[in-house]
């Protein structure tokens, strides 16, 4: 079992087999683009940053998380009509921040990882919303109600989507 | 090389940021500077990825919900059966009608040389898949290019325009269609009544809004928005939506509110229109059908006229199809010609059709608004009887100089 040493604190690293690594990240593109039209109020959820966020606190790698997020936002961006790269950039940010704070702080706990979705969450839609709006000039209006309780519902989401990942990962 | 050894995290991260952020700035620019985007290879093997997916589940659940509709679930059947036929009905007496106003319409179009849109080709395909992004407003259907779909195809439903297309891919064949509620969606709209144009657009929270239109316009809520035909995209006369709000809005421009016509969040078959045709409005020379003939098919049989009631000499006219059986017109306006090829004209299948009684129930005045010209009023005598009888009253020939001799009345023998 390789073993990161980060202030005194022993941390474990998991792995995922590529099938997983390949299939998830897919599969849960394809659920954003498929369940909102069967059942609309799936649109609050956000799958693709949940599996990032999941991939990238049990992987522990910033460069795995960052590229991990890069390729399953740009995923997402050519699906839609707009540029390629809005998802991209902020799931790049978020792969890299998840991985780093996941070496830091203990995030096995569903209370952990509750609140690590709510913060990335939050972070995903800043940097989004400062891309989309500062750089492609879409026209967008930022709600703190909507991105609250669209965080807490990605958040709860989020505890089960890791309790999924936790089935499939495996120890290094 | 320590230093990059220690920041190598930092560094690969703003490598691949960069990276991106100058992706974006082309494409940024390249959109700007030209109309219409390349495909770039990347949607192509997104789409190429995800689509087959999409499809292969869609055919699944259509195949088993084919299978419980048409085989397990056909309880009431016969009693909607037997109210379709009677919505059958209905709306043949109301097509009719709106037939004499669309052939007075295509005689006027044709007088000013007007030149007239129609749909002549639609291709039913099927929503399999959107963006799964709140700010990109965009389905994708099963017919692609492979199918004969371009780009800017408009597409619609039975119930209003959806958007139009935007890509159209080979491998897999499928298309993604920009909806109207898209904020960088545009359709040419216009106010049924009022007439005013606007820009239809979508908003970043999904709402439809009819822009540049001016705040000294009246624009009631709940009036009708139909495509005006001037964006090249949709054919005029669609319908889009309906007003639900209107408020003061910047630069002396109105903020209308629209709730689209066809439900955007759950689409599930929609149609391509693949052709429209132009074509110079022409008055339709075949003849319209007559409301009589409809409403002689309902009934089990019509009582042939009695000759000695023509042979009579009763002055007054009772136009060919517009007297049904057992019924007479309080005022009926007969046209100028009685023959084979004369139009019905005061037989007005709105009112039976709202109160289920046969056609010619309508008041003279709200008959002769029903497509019938004062020329051929002024010209044709006018019958006026009663629901008893064509005998009770009689009838007093309006003298006109071009007014044809007196024709005798038909009495109606009652049902």
């Amino acid at each position: 079992m390789a073993i990161t040493y980060t202030s005194g604190e022993q941390v474990e690293v998991y792995r995922f087999s590529i099938p997983a690594t390949v299939l998830i990240p897919l599969a849960a593109v394809f659920l954003q683009a498929w369940l909102p039209l069967r059942l609309p109020f799936f649109s609050i959820f956000d799958l693709p940053l949940l599996v990032t966020i999941g991939f990238a606190t049990a992987r522990r790698s910033p460069l795995a998380g960052l590229f991990t997020g890069s390729l399953i936002g740009i995923l997402q961006d050519a699906l839609t009509h707009q540029a390629i790269g809005l998802y991209g950039i902020a799931l790049t940010v978020v792969g890299f921040g998840a991985s780093s704070l996941g070496i830091k702080l203990d995030v096995e706990h569903a209370g952990a990882r509750f609140l690590l979705t709510i913060f990335f969450y939050i972070v995903h839609e800043v940097v989004y919303f400062t891309i989309a709006r500062g750089m492609v000039g879409l026209r967008m209006a930022w709600s703190w109600p909507h991105e609250f309780w669209s965080g807490l519902a990605n958040a709860l989401l989020g505890v089960l989507v890791f309790m999924l990942l936790d089935r499939v990962k495996q120890r290094t | 090389m320590d230093v990059l050894g220690r920041y190598r995290n930092l560094i690969v991260l703003v490598g691949v940021l960069f990276a991106q952020i100058l992706g974006l700035a082309v494409q940024v620019n390249v959109k700007r500077t030209t109309d219409s985007e390349p495909t770039r290879l990347i949607r192509i093997w997104a789409v190429g990825m995800i689509t087959p997916l999409e499809k292969a589940l869609v055919w699944a659940q259509t195949s088993s919900s084919n299978v419980w509709h048409d085989y397990f679930y056909l309880r009431g059947v016969r009693a909607e059966n037997r109210g379709l036929k009677q919505q059958i009905e209905r709306m043949s007496l109301e097509r009719v009608r709106i037939s004499q106003d669309a052939d007075q319409a295509r005689r006027l179009q044709a007088l000013l040389a007007f030149k007239e849109q129609f749909i002549s080709a639609t291709m039913a395909a099927q929503v399999i898949g959107g963006s799964g992004s709140e700010l990109s407003r965009v389905v994708f259907i099963d017919k692609g290019y492979n199918d004969g779909i371009r780009p800017d195809m408009a597409v619609i439903t039975a119930d209003g325009v959806v958007g139009k297309v935007l890509e159209v891919y080979r491998i897999p064949s499928t298309s993604k269609v920009l909806l109207i509620n898209d904020q960088s969606s545009g359709v040419g709209a216009i106010l049924d009544k009022t007439r005013t144009q606007g820009i239809l657009r979508g908003t970043a929270s999904g709402e439809v809004v009819l822009e540049k239109v001016m705040s000294d316009e009246t624009v009631p809520a709940g009036e009708m928005v139909l495509t005006s035909g001037g964006d090249g995209v949709f054919p005029k006369g669609l319908l889009v939506g309906k007003v639900t709000k209107v408020a003061p809005g910047s630069e002396l421009f109105l903020n209308i509110h629209v709730r689209p016509a066809a439900d955007l969040s759950r689409l599930e078959e929609v149609l391509v229109v693949t052709k429209i045709d132009e074509r110079q409005a022409e008055p339709d020379q075949t003849g319209a059908a007559r409301a009589v003939d409809i409403l002689a098919e309902r009934l089990p049989a019509i009582p042939s006229k009695p000759e000695d009631a023509v042979k009579s000499g009763v002055p007054g006219t009772v136009a060919p199809g517009t007297v049904a059986p057992g019924t007479v017109a309080p005022g009926t306006v007969a046209p100028a010609s009685t023959g084979s090829d004369a139009k019905p004209k005061a037989a007005s299948p709105q009112a039976s059709t709202a109160s289920g009684a046969p056609a010619a129930r309508k008041p003279a005045s709200s008959a002769s608004s029903a497509g019938t010209g004062s020329e051929t009023s002024s010209a044709t005598p006018v019958t006026r009887t009663t629901a008893a009888g064509a005998a009770k009253v009689p009838p007093k020939p309006v003298k006109a100089a071009a007014a044809p001799k007196a024709q005798p009345a038909v009495e109606d023998s009652p049902h």
